[in-house]
């Protein structure tokens, strides 16, 4: 199916006009892969592109008479999960099989949590742009495990209609999984896709935090499921659903949310109903297409996996855990804010461009909290844009640019030259103190190589002394810019305004 | 075949017997083993107890445990004893098809646990023995590679699903054999061979690499010709294995001391109620009541205990087991490994998997597909699986109450002698009731032997079965023990000797 049919399926209805009329309800599922030396249910390492085929064990590819065994690791990541999101954590849990046919699911069932979740019932709170916090109830958190990888060959569009065959990757058959399933989230309003975007933000840095996954959206580590569905407002029942899925970037949320509800609004003004379905995200156009038709009445069979014996966390295991939780994003956040004394506006800037981690490095490295914010924020949040890479895949790190600071804080560089030192550090030529030393870029305060530069200056600017001796003294700029010229930026101003007022005899 | 008197003697020996005879260096394995595939050639072009030889690996393992036996090495106690296995169990390079064409030509990467075991300790396997498809069945005509036939009396059925082994221990082709026992498997079939067969306690034996028809039944055991052979070969593959999750911590128990104790003074037997009405043949009945009369004699206290719900374990099973197979099963579909056909036209993945599907599982294993899945679908589960499993909770129940007054139950391992080939391929439920006696260990997951109790009917031989709690194997070996060796006793022999002479497939 092509993006440009589904989009002229349906008259979209402007966002804010859909808005004004509807009021959207949020239901969101996100997946996460979690970062164990092993897979879910069997001994194959869970690595990330391996050649395909090679992470496998006989369990991992379904072969006839193999069984699963639980990751008692995996078990731990969940319950930290359920913890961090303020869940309640089963007594004793199972797992069943969700059975469905395809070519990359290897026994052709899933082995997955259905009625009894590790973690259950709890709630994030997600701080918006402008500060607003949004609370998310979490209705269940459970385990799974990921299917293979298909490849379908031959065909123009890369998918399965029209391909002469097919290549399957199992690799990531059997990598542990745990899916966050939210309650339905009401009263978003016109926020609806910020929120979306902005909750699974807040998981994506709650994972990483508590360092279960490396959690990096670009490489499938977290996929969000988005449901999206219409209601007149906020006392009528809830509408029909679609749900969009494996949406995989922050901004493809927002996006996704957006399209949804102006394609439903469109649809239930046109006087139809929303079909129950699962859809597609598309990059290109930022529209959304019709997957298959999904009803509450598919049939899974779902029965108790016989394979694996119930999953009983001891209460003294999960309090263990517990207690050695990390500290969480928003507490985090709340601290650094108290400790750094940044303005709120100033530390949401800093969270959205994701510099949290590197400002703070810095300051760990020596810099002041202002120092390491000005140089993330500043200079280096201009290189990474003018690039297109993130800040923290920038060639530079956070005690390179602690040590770039405290040479200027020493006065031995100025402003100009740290920005100089900080291109070359960029380009790969060592540490800012090698870097002014083998280039000799620091600050000449030296009085006797200054003294040259001014008596030249004084006896190229006639005038310009005549008006300095006249009482005007701050025309000693137009002597001091092409002293910076001739020793080229790294004479000491201050040094070289004292000269000049001794030798003009002005003060 | 060197057609010495020795090995041919030596080969109708129990498996202990002949690890005794290859400690005293009256033979060597290599020469036991050699025998053994002698009496294959000679004997099983008819009986059809083998799918698979595998002369040069048995072979080569046989003449590393003669060259460590003369380095002096002190080796496991049936080391160098030949064994069949089962052809649902995975052995890495060699065939493994459990019965079915869908896996036709597939070979394991991979050993089975208690394969691992089998080749630790030294035993030769000789090959993979023929079964009912995916362990489905009674008789062992289900296999897909024509039935097996009983070594007593070659018009009937040897006993299913593991006839294949039962026939091979039963006609001197393998002093040992590996079962599984899904509802009977391993039991009834020793039954109506004259061969021993237990069940151990579920998940004594690793189920790893055994393919699975429904996983919360199935359990490998030993199938031999004595119970001591039984308790050698249960000490060797039981233990836990992390592998498998549902595998016992517990540490294996002395059963060989059990089967050698043969004292019953004070054991109290059960005979359950329900197991010895209708259905049970005049003469199997007979059997069973000459043996408890002789455990009686020897100071056993028979009692008889009700176990109500046994009634609807047949039910029960008929439910639980199609749907777990129907979800074990789906993994054969054409497209990671075994059989695959590609439809002429429209060769979707889909269309694919239909036609592998349809062309490589036989009618059987389509029945119970079919049933299972009809069983956990959405709007039936709660009638038929939720209420299967209640059943089965009561079934277990049951076997609570009576163990807290008897220590071993028993009844008729299967209510009838061997019956013909054909006779009830054409009724599924006839063929069902034959494991009637058997299911409820399953259900429970308690173990149970089934040791010969005489000739009945025909001629052909009948067993008797104990059951014991979870984890009390040692009783059936106590108990098995004592009543074979009483039995031998007034019988002047084991049963097998009464067994008609096989010669080179030409007796029909």
């Amino acid at each position: 199916m092509n993006t440009a049919q589904s989009a002229s399926a349906t008259d979209l209805v402007d966002y804010d006009e859909a808005i004004s009329r509807f009021d959207p309800v949020l239901g969101i599922e996100v997946h996460v892969e979690l970062g164990t030396a092993t897979k879910m249910f069997d001994g194959a390492p869970n690595i990330f592109a391996a050649e395909p085929n090679t992470a496998i064990t006989p369990t991992s590819l379904g072969l006839p008479g193999s069984l699963p065994v639980v990751n008692r690791t995996a078990v731990e990541y969940a319950i930290r999960i359920g913890l961090a999101l303020n869940c309640s954590i089963a007594e004793t849990c199972r797992f069943a099989r969700k059975q469905y046919f395809y070519p990359d699911l290897t026994k052709n069932f899933q082995t997955s949590q259905y009625d009894e979740p590790i973690a259950y019932e709890g709630w994030v709170d997600v701080e918006l742009e402008d500060g607003e916090i949004v609370r998310v109830e979490i209705e269940r958190a459970h385990m799974e495990e990921d299917a293979g990888k298909n490849t379908h060959v031959g065909g123009a569009t890369g998918r399965i209609h029209g391909a002469t065959h097919s290549q399957v990757d199992y690799n990531r058959a059997g990598v542990p999984l745990v899916e966050i399933v939210t309650k339905p989230i009401p009263d978003t309003k016109g926020r609806a896709p910020e929120v979306a975007a902005a909750y699974v933000r807040t998981l994506r840095d709650i994972f990483r935090a508590l360092d279960v996954s490396e959690a990096r959206m670009e490489r499938g580590n977290v996929r969000a499921d988005i449901n999206v569905s219409l209601r007149e407002n906020a006392d009528a029942p809830l509408g029909t659903r679609s749900e969009t899925k494996n949406v995989n970037s922050f901004r493809s949320i927002d996006r996704t949310v957006r399209y949804e509800i102006s394609r439903h609004a469109g649809i239930l003004d046109a006087g139809g109903s929303v079909v129950q379905e699962t859809r597609h995200f598309h990059e290109d156009t930022g529209g959304t297409s019709s997957g298959r038709p999904k009803s509450d009445a598919e049939d899974y069979r779902y029965f108790p996996e016989p394979d694996l014996v119930p999953v009983a966390p001891s209460r003294e295991w999960v309090e263990e855990i517990r207690a050695g939780l990390p500290e969480l994003p928003s507490a985090r956040r709340r601290r650094l804010l108290g400790e750094w004394g940044f303005t709120d506006l100033e530390m949401r800037d800093v969270v959205n461009a994701e510099a949290l981690d590197l400002i703070e490095s810095t300051v760990e490295a020596g810099a002041s909290a202002q120092s390491a914010r000005k140089w993330w924020m500043g200079e280096l949040a201009r290189v990474a844009k003018d690039r297109e890479v993130e800040l923290e895949e920038l060639a530079i790190t956070p005690v390179q640019v602690a040590e770039l600071q405290g040479l200027v804080d020493g006065k031995k560089i100025n402003d100009k030259i740290a920005k100089q030192v900080l291109t070359k550090v960029l380009e790969g030529q060592g540490d800012p103190a090698a870097i002014v030393e083998s280039e000799g870029l620091a600050v000449v305060s030296d009085d006797s190589v200054l003294t040259g530069a001014v008596d030249q200056a004084i006896a190229d600017n006639p005038d310009v002394v005549a008006k300095i001796q006249g009482g005007k003294v701050q025309a000693i700029g137009a002597l001091i810019g092409p002293i910076m010229k001739a020793t080229r930026g790294q004479a000491d101003a201050g040094r070289v305004r004292e000269i000049i007022m001794d030798k003009l005899g002005v003060s | 075949m060197s057609a010495s008197t020795t090995t041919s003697d030596i080969i109708r020996r129990s498996a202990a017997a002949q690890a005794a005879a290859l400690e005293a260096g009256e033979v060597s394995s290599e020469e036991l083993t050699r025998a053994h595939f002698g009496r294959i050639a000679a004997v099983d072009g008819d009986l059809n107890a083998f799918l698979h030889l595998n002369q040069d690996e048995a072979l080569t393992t046989a003449r590393d445990v003669d060259a460590r036996r003369a380095a002096g090495e002190e080796l496991p106690a049936l080391a160098g004893v030949p064994i069949a296995v089962k052809d649902v169990v995975v052995t890495e390079g060699q065939p493994t098809t459990a019965g079915s064409k869908i896996l036709q030509g597939w070979i394991p990467p991979y050993d089975a646990t208690l394969v691992t075991a089998l080749r630790k300790a030294g035993l030769p396997i000789l090959g993979k023995t023929n079964m009912d498809e995916f362990a489905m069945g009674s008789s062992t005509e289900s296999s897909a590679y024509g039935p097996t036939r009983n070594p007593w009396d070659r018009d009937r059925i040897p006993g299913g699903s593991g006839g294949g082994s039962a026939a091979a221990v039963g006609s001197y082709e393998a002093p040992l054999a590996i079962g599984t026992d899904t509802g009977g498997s391993i039991r009834q079939p020793g039954a109506v061979t004259g061969t021993v067969g237990v069940k151990p306690t579920y998940g004594s034996v690793s189920r790893y690499g055994l393919i699975a028809m429904a996983s919360s039944l199935d359990q490998a055991g030993p199938v031999t010709r004595t119970v001591e052979d039984s308790a050698l070969l249960h000490e060797l593959i039981a233990g836990h294995d992390p592998h498998d999750s549902t595998s016992l911590p517990d540490p294996v128990g002395d059963f060989t001391a059990a089967a050698r104790s043969k004292d019953v003074k004070g054991l109290r037997i059960g005979v359950i109620e329900e197991l010895e009405s209708e259905g049970f043949a005049p003469e199997v009945r007979a059997r069973f009541t000459e043996s408890l009369d002789q455990l009686e004699r020897a100071g056993a206290e028979i009692v008889r205990v009700a176990c109500p719900n046994f009634t609807y374990a047949l039910g029960a099973y008929y439910l639980i087991m199609p749907s777990e197979a129907s979800s074990n099963l789906a993994k054969f579909d054409g497209m990671r490994f075994g059989l695959r056909v590609i439809p002429e036209d429209h060769p979707t993945a889909e269309n694919v998997m239909k036609a592998t599907r349809g062309a490589g599982f036989g009618d059987e294993v389509k029945r119970r597909i079919l049933l299972g899945t009809y069983a956990l679908s959405a709007g039936y589960y709660d009638a038929y699986y939720g209420s299967a499993q209640k059943v089965r909770t009561l079934v277990q129940r049951d076997f609570t109450a009576a163990f807290s007054t008897v220590d071993v139950l028993a009844s008729p391992t299967s209510p009838t002698v061997a019956f013909r080939l054909g006779e009830k391929v054409d009724d599924p439920m006839a063929m069902y009731m034959n494991d009637i006696a058997t299911i409820p260990a399953n259900l429970a997951g308690t173990p149970g032997i089934s040791v010969p109790s005489g000739l009945a009917e025909d001629g052909l031989p009948a067993g008797i079965q104990f059951l014991a709690p979870a984890r009390a194997d040692e009783r059936l070996y106590r108990v098995g023990g004592a009543l074979e060796a009483l039995l031998e006793d007034s019988w002047g022999g084991p049963l097998l000797a009464k067994a008609p002479e096989l010669t080179n497939g030409a007796q029909r």
